[in-house]
């Protein structure tokens, strides 16, 4: 027997009450060799900062390794190493921040040739009944990501939305929920 | 030995399946069937008119980045009052005590167990111990609103806590949101993620919410909705409501997923 899923609701505007936790966009403990701040902001319809989201990271480290006890091939051996990253805020300026490393690469589809270095992203804000999920690929992986089965199969023109940039000391990715420069959504 | 033909049998009686953690890994997750989640556009509830997108999705094949996911028990350090909301400040919270439990399951049946289950709520009055709500219904200084848990080898999970109130909010003249609970859980995939709203039985603001009215197929809407125990119920204590969860499962053949 196939049972139905339980429908998605909005977090709503006060989810600040049970959904941050200390540290939690802490994707690796600080002081981790190779760490990277990965910083953007979120932008609505109007192109105005949203200052009430939550925004979460998932990523394999820099071996293409998840922090997965379910048996995923290989499980991250980096210490304290989480894959897990979310920042909430209730009234910020719009902008997140993730401590992170970045990605190793992993197998594509049907274990098929390696993805590029990607980490996967879930947003969520009130006016938002479910989540929308994003990838973040990187600037400087030029090759690899010419050859993302993934990336390939975004429309060229928008495949920009999907790449950070570099900053000293990391990466800076934007969101645009809507409008010019929308960023690429997926349906999974 | 492996659990992964382990049996145990679910409130209706009928035998379920238990997952095995490493057995059963799926490799693709079943798609939510057209209807079965609320539009992103949903234009009676206004704050969705920009924040919605308006290019298409782009179809994204399961790959091992979307089947792994997070295990938090070590970052949160969960205790038991984590899962009691009654006892997390000094004093008694004002309102009806209640235990609110069920089980997270997957779309086989299955029980997801070791999965956290986060939870954030009004008071009795409906108020939010959040500092923009401002609408003038008593903050409980014995209240703060937020739990947390793992569900156990059945996957089942339990909260003890105050009947949440209705509350007014700017959507509409004279809107009110109906009672609920706010409910976030991570499964154990990325494709499984889902925050949603717990709901009490006949309450009577349904048919005026269009967060709720947001799904438009009445028995999704009625999945959200929890029901009440009277066999749970303890007496001169607390009464029971339970509410069972269902993430995405395994995608039933390879051939669901072509890429
Ligand atoms: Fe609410």
């Amino acid at each position: 027997m196939i049972f139905e899923v339980t429908p998605s609701q909005t977090v709503g505007p006060y989810f600040a009450i049970g959904i941050p936790f200390a540290g939690g966009n802490l994707v690796v403990p600080d002081g981790t060799p190779g760490q990277i701040r990965i910083t953007g902001t979120i932008y609505d319809g109007h192109n105005q900062p949203i200052p009430d989201h939550v925004i979460e990271f998932w990523q394999p480290d820099h071996q293409g390794r998840f922090a997965d006890i379910y048996g995923h091939g290989e499980q991250s051996t980096l210490p304290g190493f989480r894959g897990f990253g979310r920042y909430g805020v209730e009234d910020g300026d719009g902008s997140y921040e993730m401590l992170t490393i970045k990605p190793g690469r992993v197998p594509g589809p049907n274990d098929g040739p390696p993805q590029a270095p990607h980490i996967n992203v879930t947003l969520m804000a009130r006016g938002m009944l479910h989540r929308v999920v994003t990838r973040i690929y990187f600037q400087d992986e030029r090759q690899a990501n010419t050859q993302d089965p993934i990336l390939n199969t975004v429309p060229a023109a928008r495949r920009d939305t999907l790449i950070a940039t570099a900053t000293p000391g990391g990466y800076h990715f934007d969101i645009h929920l809507q409008g010019h420069g929308e960023t690429v959504f997926f349906d999974i | 030995m492996s659990t992964a033909h382990q049996q145990t049998e679910g409130d209706g009686g009928e035998v379920r399946q238990i997952y095995d953690p490493v057995a059963d890994t799926p490799r693709r997750y079943r798609r939510d069937p057209p209807g079965a989640q609320p539009p992103l556009d949903h234009p009676p509830y206004k704050s969705t008119q920009l924040r919605h997108p308006r290019e298409p999705l782009v179809y994204l094949p399961h790959t091992v980045t979307e089947i792994t996911g997070p295990q938090l028990d070590r970052a949160l350090q969960l205790k038991d009052t984590d899962r009691d909301l009654t006892i997390q400040a000094g004093g008694e919270p004002i309102g009806e005590r209640i235990i609110v439990s069920g089980h997270v399951y997957d779309t086989e049946g299955k029980p997801l167990r070791d999965t956290l289950v986060e939870i954030w709520q009004a008071n009795a009055a409906g108020r939010y111990d959040h500092r923009w709500d401002r609408w003038p219904a008593p903050l409980d200084p014995n209240f703060h609103g937020a739990g947390r848990c793992l569900t156990d080898s059945e996957g089942r999970y339990e909260f003890t806590t105050i009947k949440p109130g209705p509350y007014p909010w700017g959507n509409h003249y004279n809107a009110w949101r109906p009672a609920h609970i706010h409910f976030s859980l991570l499964g154990r995939a990325f494709t499984q993620r889902l925050v949603t709203q717990m709901y009490f039985p006949g309450d009577p603001f349904f048919p005026y919410d269009p967060i709720f009215n947001s799904v438009r197929d009445e028995q999704a809407r009625n999945r959200m909705i929890s029901t009440f125990n009277i066999h749970e119920t303890q007496p001169n204590w607390a009464h029971a409501y339970n509410w069972d969860i269902y993430l995405r499962g395994p995608a039933e053949t390879p051939f669901e997923e072509s890429f």
